[in-house]
């Protein structure tokens, strides 16, 4: 039978939203004061869900010891205590959460292969939160 | 179309155990989750429930029968208890959080007349849960 299993994990991380394609003056009224120059920070909580048929063998959709293991090595390493705005993926991106959650979902997709990526959530505050479920996504 | 949640929360204990496996073998599978004595969670459970609003009484389901069926089948089996010793199911099943959502799925569907049941979701932290949505 087909189960969705959630982890969450935090990441902690500063960005800078501005856009070069902007004038100053643009980039201050679309970003209000996530444009502030030097930058500010958040803890990210990032969801990763992923699905598959629940194993007779072990009762589980995947170990959580592989998952955990994917996310540490490919995701909190890569972005924890960074500046996003620095990182190759956001030379060109602005760091926003939608792209961040569109960033980490790539990566999980093409490097996870123990279950099937469903969803990555991210709550950038307690206030608001992104999710991206593919291109093909609901 | 509404859906509409209703949490619970049982404390429960439980291992990890396949003997079918070797001793080395379910060490390496499930880890600290295969010590023999057990080791217990909080485990917060939603049930959700879908339907048309009915126009005479505003409601989706009475939610004091879904409570009832929520405390009956999976609170007074769960709640305090060893479930590998304790809960039928899990006599043969590994209890895996993943199986808690379909074992608790199967209790409450036959149970719930009045309303079609739409996921069951078990929180085993606050940072790991499971979402059964009744696929094959």
């Amino acid at each position: 039978m087909k189960a969705h299993l959630t982890r969450r994990y935090m990441l902690s991380a500063s960005h800078r939203l501005h856009s070069d394609e902007m004038s100053a003056e643009e980039n201050r009224l679309t970003y209000g004061k996530c444009n502030n120059p030097y930058g500010h920070g958040h803890n990210y909580m990032v969801e990763v869900t992923v699905s598959g048929p629940v194993d007779d063998q072990t009762g589980m959709v995947c170990n959580l010891v592989d998952l955990d293991g994917f996310v540490h090595n490919h995701i909190l390493e890569r972005y924890d205590h960074q500046n996003l705005n620095l990182l190759p993926e956001f030379a060109e991106e602005v760091p926003t959460t939608e792209n961040l959650c569109i960033a980490i979902y790539e990566i999980v997709k093409r490097g996870f292969n123990k279950a099937h990526l469903e969803k990555i959530r991210i709550e950038e505050t307690m206030m608001n939160s992104f999710e991206y479920l593919g291109e093909n996504g609901r | 179309m509404v859906y509409l949640t209703r949490k619970a929360e049982f404390s429960a204990s439980h291992f990890y155990h396949n003997p079918e496996f070797t001793s080395d073998e379910n060490q390496r599978v499930f880890g600290k989750c295969n010590n023999p004595n057990g080791h217990g969670h909080n485990y917060t459970l939603e049930v959700t429930v879908k339907g048309a609003v009915d126009r005479k009484s505003g409601f989706v389901v009475d939610l004091k029968q879904l409570k009832d069926v929520m405390s009956r089948e999976v609170l007074d089996a769960f709640d305090h208890r060893f479930l590998n010793k304790e809960v039928p199911e899990f006599l043969t099943r590994i209890p895996t959080t993943e199986n808690l959502a379909i074992v608790i799925w199967q209790r409450l569907v036959p149970k719930l007349n009045a309303a079609q049941l739409h996921r069951v979701r078990v929180y085993e932290t606050p940072d790991l849960f499971v979402d059964f949505y009744g696929e094959s």
